[in-house]
């Protein structure tokens, strides 16, 4: 395992490796996406209260989970990054922020979509996990902006490692205290509308979408990665050989 | 723990003898309320419900503000790397710089803040619960601040950079901070809002150092 492990960590094993994989990968996906968009936005019955739009879950929600889910991985890279100083983990960690923002931004906007016919409002103070998300769209933004500010690479990664370590210490502080703040001031009662339990036929598509989504992101990422650990190693005699025997191909 | 102390005084005895720096911060937060007045024009009864967050954002932005002295002039002359490389633990000096940074700039807001508080119209009563919140939240901030100052210090312009990485970080400060004074005006029991504010206190004082610290090393090496 261990083995495996740091195999993978070296670039060409890594560079390799996932150009087998990312077709497949593709391709599952791909069928997922399918199968899920069709399951949600036709096989699912409509609502008895939202009728149609409730349907814009399956993007929403999916979006939303992954946010939380890109942030958790660019930690454990980034602890991994500091501790055994490997390349790979720091160009995994750089290669999720802009995703996992992009995850986030998307999540808030289909939120509010999804708000304005429900709650009324494009936009509800009120409801903790809006607020929590986009201070946590603000955190990504950190993240992104630090790396760019600091010239140097590798200490930029080392930096943006620490910071997105500080980052998932305090992610759960601050959702539960702008839940607090809510349950506090008890906000318009609007902005729960309580979700009966689900009925299968509407759960069974958003799994597979978030399925879907996990392997869209798995894909980006490999596609980042890739590229930065060309551009990292560019100089370097695998990626002229690589990259030369397609160019001669 | 000798070291700890040397350090705080060096650092009150450097800002002693800067009176400008040691008054700027406390300015601004005062010129920042002055201007959130002017701005709103706001009847006295309505002001009371903003004068909690007017005060706490005032005192956010002026920490934000003198953040960035915390170790710059240590940086430029040098003297932070040989507190790197010293023997003594890191995160012990750093813990020292921390509370020498509030002893500067918090304090002064911690007792500044309620005058301005009682101007924009809260109670004596009021006044008292937001002289506790600034005086236990004013350290966390200097504390989760000294982190973002760690990481953007060997840029040559961290500014703006550091306010994006530090005001996220300071929301649960100010949402527990400004909610304790506006449930104690509403009649409500504030003890179990002051509890988290301490806890917020308690962490951010015992696990900022050694971010803070490994941030150093990262930006100094």
């Amino acid at each position: 395992m261990y083995k495996w492990f740091h195999q993978l960590g070296s670039p060409p094993t890594f560079y390799r490796w996932s150009g087998r994989w990312l077709p497949w990968l593709s391709l599952i996906c791909f069928v997922l996406f399918v199968i899920g968009l069709y399951g949600g936005l036709v096989y699912a019955p409509a609502d008895y209260q939202q009728s149609d739009s409730f349907r814009i879950m399956y993007v929403h929600v999916p979006a939303a989970w992954m946010s939380m889910f890109v942030y958790m991985v660019m930690a454990i890279s980034g602890a991994i990054a500091i501790i055994w100083h490997m390349k790979l983990a720091e160009i995994v960690m750089l290669s999720s922020a802009p995703i996992g923002a992009s995850f986030t931004f998307l999540a808030l906007v289909t939120g509010s979509i999804w708000g304005k016919p429900m709650w009324g409002t494009w936009w509800e103070w009120g409801d903790a996990r809006l607020v929590s998300e986009l201070i946590l769209l603000f955190l990504y933004i950190g993240v992104i902006g630090l790396y760019s500010a600091i010239d140097d690479k590798r200490k930029a990664a080392q930096s943006v490692a620490i910071l997105s370590l500080v980052g998932i210490i305090n992610i759960p502080i601050i959702h539960y205290s702008v839940i607090w703040l809510n349950t506090l001031h008890q906000g318009p009662t609007v902005t729960k509308f309580d979700n009966p339990s689900i009925d299968t036929r509407m759960l069974i598509p958003l799994l597979i979408m978030a399925v879907a989504f996990k392997l869209f992101y798995g894909i980006v990422l490999l596609l980042r990665s890739r590229n930065e650990v060309l551009w990292r190693e560019r100089r370097s005699q695998w990626v002229k050989d690589t990259l030369g025997d397609k160019t001669d191909g | 723990m000798n070291v700890f102390i040397t350090i705080l005084k060096r650092d009150l005895i450097l800002a002693i003898r800067h009176r400008a720096e040691l008054l700027n911060p406390m300015l601004f937060f005062v010129l920042v309320i002055v201007l959130f007045q002017l701005g709103l024009r706001a009847k006295p009864e309505v002001l009371v419900d903003f004068a909690p967050a007017i005060v706490w954002i005032a005192a956010l932005l002026s920490a934000l503000l003198s953040l960035d002295h915390m170790f710059r002039s240590d940086m430029e002359d040098g003297a932070l790397e040989q507190m790197i490389i010293s023997t003594q633990a890191t995160s012990l000096l750093v813990l020292a710089k921390i509370i020498a940074h509030w002893i500067i700039t918090g304090l002064a807001v911690t007792l500044v803040g309620p005058l301005l508080g009682m101007m924009l119209g809260l109670s004596f009563d009021a006044t008292k619960i937001l002289f506790l919140t600034l005086l236990i939240g004013t350290p966390v901030l200097s504390a989760i601040g000294s982190i973002g100052v760690a990481l953007t210090v060997g840029l040559r312009r961290g500014g703006v950079i550091l306010s994006l990485l530090v005001l996220p970080l300071f929301v649960p400060v100010l949402i527990f901070a400004s909610q304790t004074v506006t449930t104690y005006i509403a009649g409500y029991p504030i003890a179990a809002s002051i509890s988290f504010l301490i806890a917020l206190l308690v962490l951010s004082l015992s696990l900022a150092p050694w971010a803070t610290a490994a941030a150093l090393r990262v930006s100094v090496s």
